[in-house]
């Protein structure tokens, strides 16, 4: 009886505050906690649609005949869309460009990133914290604003419009941060395993490549995979620094024809947008698990 | 943490064992090349980062232009004289301060405070699914983003059409609100990664710490007032910061949607140097901007460095 009668002072006292709430009625605590979460289900379900139109729009405009700038399902469905940009000109050579660019600069990013992160993670020097404290300071500062110097820079060193000299530049603008998260997960590997190593009379290459690199799988594969999605992604880079259109990349080819034609052919727009999407979000997909639950980033975002 | 404790200790390295023996001058030489893996990284950094960093700092003071003039003459402060002076600049940097209020301190840190939250008492699958949504619109390509949130906010766009059916007025959004509109979208694209922040640090408050608070009788008000938000202030600090930063270095997104119009109506500081730079020729005057936008990011930079500091 005493439950019973307690149950809608508790029900009220959920709407407000619970000033007289006792915890221990498993009874009424049940409906506190199913109401909580049903709310919560409603707020996440409001926010959800509002982020989910864009996304509903582009899957369905990239199969629809004749799609307009609104979310409507496709009038009849079509893959003409996707036919019509896979050709080399719209589709695969951006892509490719994408690939070697971005695969070239990853690999100089997690080359020099291992190699730097060992003697910092090791070692201990007067000058080690200074640099990592450099290194953290580089990562916040806005690459954007570099990009005039740059590309003057690059003028005069005869590195404009070419590959090499921008896979340089992406592969640097990356490096701060994965020298730091590398730093971190090197951290992670004890220091006990590479001594069994060093008897053996490793060198330290040895110890890195054989022992460590191997233990700290996971953390290398987010960095790797985080700085290509990073990369892959970028367009300001590629927009100021690549001038010829054989070889701009897919971040930037998309925008030549997003922006100057006069109608936009939003349907194979839409198809192109996912094929350029589909690679970072599988990655993504890689390594998610790791990035969840914590999200730590190897601390780069700890609180 | 631990990791680090036992790293200490054991700071000879493989040439350690060796070095110790003959000491003096082998020594040093053994523990200054063990040094030698940072030369990559450091070598790119100099190079590609330093470099035009102080060669930003070098044209700023100069009158260098586009057109290559034979040689760009020193002119002080000229360029930051007529920036103070140029209506132009001072309305890129009223919308730089507009934009990253709305859409990085109050929207994407704000939401992703509020969705964290509720996801910390969701069901599970409107969580995942939730979630999946929300960082999708993270991973996607920056120029993705602008031409689905261009698509969005257009005058036959999504967002007329749902006003239409609640029967509220409807207005071209890109023409008539340009930095609201790309506020938005940068809300829509950057709110993952305040979620994923929050949602790491409201997970490690111990649940005794709220329960027993609820035992105490505080309302849900005072919970989040009194506890969980001076227990999550350090993460709180963190991500506003980076938030800051990187809104502060937003150019696809908002290239993409409007290229800083109608007029210079969404024209942030990043489009304004880019406009002035090479549009208008003028590469000192836009350098001279740039270099102002690199200040402030390496004052925030600075704040962020504090409060890291216990990281390093």
């Amino acid at each position: 009886m005493a439950a019973i009668s307690g149950t809608p002072g508790t029900t009220k006292a959920a709407a407000g505050a619970a000033p007289r709430r006792r915890p221990v009625r498993p009874g009424s605590s049940l409906t506190r906690a199913t109401k909580q979460r049903l709310a919560a289900d409603l707020g996440l379900l409001v926010v959800m649609g509002a982020f989910v139109l864009p996304l509903v729009w582009l899957i369905f405009a990239s199969v629809d005949t004749d799609p307009s700038m609104k979310v409507a399902p496709p009038s009849s469905l079509t893959l003409d869309n996707f036919s019509r940009v896979l050709t080399d000109e719209i589709t695969f050579t951006p892509m490719i460009n994408s690939l070697l660019l971005c695969g070239s600069a990853t690999l100089m990013t997690v080359t020099a990133a291992s190699l730097a992160a060992y003697p910092l993670s090791r070692y201990k020097a007067r000058f080690s914290r200074p640099y990592l404290l450099t290194i953290l300071f580089s990562t916040c500062l806005p690459i954007t604003a570099v990009m005039v110097p740059v590309y003057g820079l690059f003028v005069q060193v005869n590195l404009i419009d070419t590959m090499h000299g921008t896979s340089f530049f992406l592969a640097t603008s990356q490096l701060p941060f994965a020298v730091w998260l590398m730093k971190n997960f090197m951290d992670g590997v004890p220091v006990a395993l590479e001594e069994a190593a060093w008897t053996d009379g490793a060198s330290w290459f040895q110890a890195l490549t054989k022992v460590i690199l191997p233990l700290m799988g996971p953390g290398f594969a987010v960095v790797t995979v985080y700085s290509f999605i990073q990369m892959w992604g970028n367009f300001f880079v590629p927009f100021m620094l690549l001038i010829s259109p054989e070889q701009l990349p897919a971040s930037v080819s998309i925008f030549t024809f997003f922006g100057n034609l006069g109608s936009i052919a939003f349907g194979e727009l839409a198809a192109f947008s996912i094929l350029y999407s589909t690679p970072v979000l599988l990655l993504y997909i890689l390594i998610a698990k790791r990035l969840g639950g914590g999200f730590t980033l190897g601390g780069a975002v700890k609180g | 943490m631990s990791a680090t404790d036992i790293a200490v200790p054991v700071a000879k390295g493989p040439g350690g064992g060796r070095s110790s023996k003959n000491q003096g001058r082998r020594g040093n030489q053994a523990r200054a090349w063990r040094w030698l893996p940072i030369a990559p990284a450091t070598v790119l950094l100099l190079l590609f980062l330093a470099g035009p960093i102080a060669y930003c700092a070098y044209i700023a003071f100069t009158d260098m232009q586009l057109t290559g003039q034979a040689e760009a003459s020193f002119v002080g402060f000229d360029n930051f004289t007529k920036a103070f002076g140029d209506e132009n600049f001072r309305n890129s940097v009223i919308l730089t301060l507009v934009f990253t209020l709305i859409s990085s301190i109050l929207g994407q840190n704000t939401l992703g405070l509020v969705l964290a939250s509720l996801m910390a008492r969701s069901t599970k699958t409107i969580r995942s699914a939730t979630g999946a949504v929300v960082i999708s619109a993270w991973v996607l390509p920056e120029i993705v983003a602008g031409f689905l949130l261009y698509t969005f906010f257009s005058k036959e766009g999504t967002l007329n059409e749902i006003l239409a059916w609640l029967h509220l007025p409807s207005q071209n959004w890109l023409f008539t609100l340009p930095i609201i509109a790309v506020s938005f979208a940068n809300v829509w694209r950057g709110t993952a990664f305040s979620m994923l922040v929050y949602s790491a640090a409201l997970s490690e408050i111990p649940k005794e710490v709220t329960e027993s608070a609820e035992v105490d009788g505080a309302g849900s008000w005072q919970r989040l007032w009194h506890i969980t938000l001076p227990m999550i202030r350090r993460s709180i600090g963190t991500n506003l910061m980076l938030n800051t930063l990187q809104t502060l270095s937003v150019f696809g997104l908002i290239w993409a949607m409007t290229r800083g119009g109608p007029g210079n109506r969404s024209q942030t500081l990043p489009i304004f140097m880019y406009d002035q730079a090479f549009n208008k020729s003028l590469i000192g005057y836009g350098t001279a901007v740039a270099l102002l936008l690199l200040v402030v990011g390496a004052l925030f930079s600075v704040v962020y460095l504090r409060l890291m500091r216990e990281e390093v």
